[in-house]
């Protein structure tokens, strides 16, 4: 990686940025309590939570552990836990 | 210097600046008045008005505000220009540091003036002295016809694909803003061949998306910071090359970094930079019809500071004393730490003595710099004085 003077990029940047690296907690969502209301998906700041086969699953690339989606979940399907790495 | 003065015309320096800005052909003026570069501006708006001047001439709602609608106006290809003071500056902190770290090549005149509180419009140069961590290039003129030239060169400097760093050109408030003296107002024609348009590497178009101004994370935010620092090194070399195109062009040459006033032989050197720089020509002038071996060396490039050229040119001083018109409050001042800085990596120990002088609008007489002559006679019999405001006036305190 070469960097622009200026701190010029190209479109795209923050798919580069793997801002999952930040995190200390990492959400755990609990499959059995969710009701699928999309709760996580909207208020992730990130937009980094996404529906595969119906499961609501964060990408951890991107994911900084803010717990934003634990705090809204109605259901409390979602608990965060201390990353070990 | 040239002799022509055929050319000269005697207008206010103010007037000579905004002429001056005329010849760079800014797209964008952005600016919001503050004494005492009001002036400066008035007579840009007038230009603009009057249609000598095609540029876009935005009144803002302050000095934030100011600066950054030309951080928009050099992203989109623009060439911007602004002028300022003392808490304007000020106000226009967090800007500088974004101008600088998007390398956009601005130039912008600093009336300079003391900082409040205490509440006063008068000259001193606390506010750019203040700023010279913010990345900026800082060119301090000594005369209205030093401003006047500096102001052109700057962009030539800043707009260099090599440099792309915003300069100030900092000039004395009152002294030189409001002075009436005779000037060689620009060519203009002259000032298009030696300016050409600017034509920036990379703009913000929707055809071609890019980012100015991107996040750098702990792993690349170093590397930015270094090339901002590489650039400053390399504007040494490039402010002396454009002074000596300048003086092709125009026939005027006054240091590019650098400037000495009987140096070669001097015992006692005195360092300082500004309007002043004429004051001590004229102490010096006296003292050496005494047969005291006193100079001068002028700063005209503060940032980048130019320590090789410092190095070589003060080598063989007896005693080197600084007066400068700013103090840095808890600490001495900025040149002469800086000086001293420079001077003890380097196997020179010199002994360089510091003082604030004219804080305020405060005049600086001949009698004062007869009285820092004095210390630096003290200085080199081995009385080393500690850095003090000069003519203070311990009755009132």
């Amino acid at each position: 990686m070469v960097i622009k003077a200026g701190s010029l990029v190209d479109p795209c940047s923050t798919r580069i940025t793997k801002t999952g690296a930040w995190r200390t907690f990492v959400p755990v969502f609990d499959h059995e309590k969710c009701i699928k209301c999309s709760l996580c998906e909207i208020y992730c700041p990130e937009g980094c939570i996404h529906q595969e086969e119906g499961l609501f699953i964060p990408d951890l690339d991107y994911c900084k552990g803010c717990s934003v989606c634990a705090n809204e979940c109605p259901r409390m399907a979602i608990t965060m836990v201390l990353e070990e790495k | 210097m040239s002799n022509n003065t055929a050319n000269m015309k005697v207008v206010e320096g103010s007037y000579a600046i905004a002429h001056a800005v005329m010849c760079c052909r800014p797209d964008v003026i952005s600016a919001y008045p503050i004494t005492p570069q009001t002036h400066i501006v008035e007579n840009l708006s007038q230009m603009v008005a009057n249609g000598e001047l095609d540029s876009e001439f935005l009144t803002v709602d302050s000095e934030f505000s100011a600066l950054s609608v030309l951080v928009g106006v050099c992203a989109a290809g623009g060439r911007g220009y602004s002028s300022t003071t003392s808490q304007g500056l000020a106000l226009m902190y967090e800007v500088l540091y974004n101008v600088s770290g998007l390398r956009m090549p601005l130039v912008m005149n600093v009336a300079n003036r003391a900082m409040g509180a205490p509440l006063n419009i008068w000259n001193d140069q606390q506010d750019s002295i203040g700023a010279r961590d913010v990345g900026w290039i800082q060119i301090y003129a000594e005369n209205v016809q030093e401003a006047v030239d500096a102001t052109l060169q700057a962009y030539k400097i800043a707009e260099d694909r090599d440099i792309r760093t915003p300069v100030m050109v900092c000039m004395d408030g009152f002294v030189l803003t409001h002075v009436y003296e005779p000037v060689e107002l620009l060519d203009k024609e002259k000032a298009r061949e030696f300016l050409p348009d600017f034509k920036p590497e990379h703009i913000l178009d929707p055809a071609r998306p890019m980012t100015f101004g991107a996040f750098a994370d702990p792993s690349t935010y170093t590397e930015f910071r270094y090339q901002q620092f590489e650039a400053q090194l390399k504007a040494l070399p490039k402010i002396e090359e454009v002074a000596r195109q300048f003086e092709e062009s125009f026939g005027r040459y006054y240091g590019g970094l650098i400037d000495g006033y009987f140096l070669d032989d001097a015992e006692i050197v005195i360092v300082t930079l500004g309007s002043v720089v004429g004051t001590v020509k004229d102490a010096i002038d006296a003292m050496r019809s005494e047969g005291k071996k006193v100079g001068l060396l002028k700063i005209r490039s503060y940032r980048p500071f130019p320590v090789q050229a410092l190095r070589k040119a003060l080598k063989d001083a007896a005693v080197i004393a600084v007066m400068e018109k700013d103090v840095a409050i808890g600490g001495e001042a900025g040149l002469v730490t800086d000086l001293k800085a420079a001077f003890y990596s380097s196997s020179i120990r010199t002994p360089i003595i510091g003082f604030a002088a004219g804080l305020g609008g405060r005049d600086i007489t001949i009698k004062d710099i007869r009285k820092i002559v004095e210390k630096a006679e003290a200085a080199r019999k081995g009385d080393l004085s500690e850095f003090e405001f000069l003519a203070l006036r311990k009755e009132i305190l």
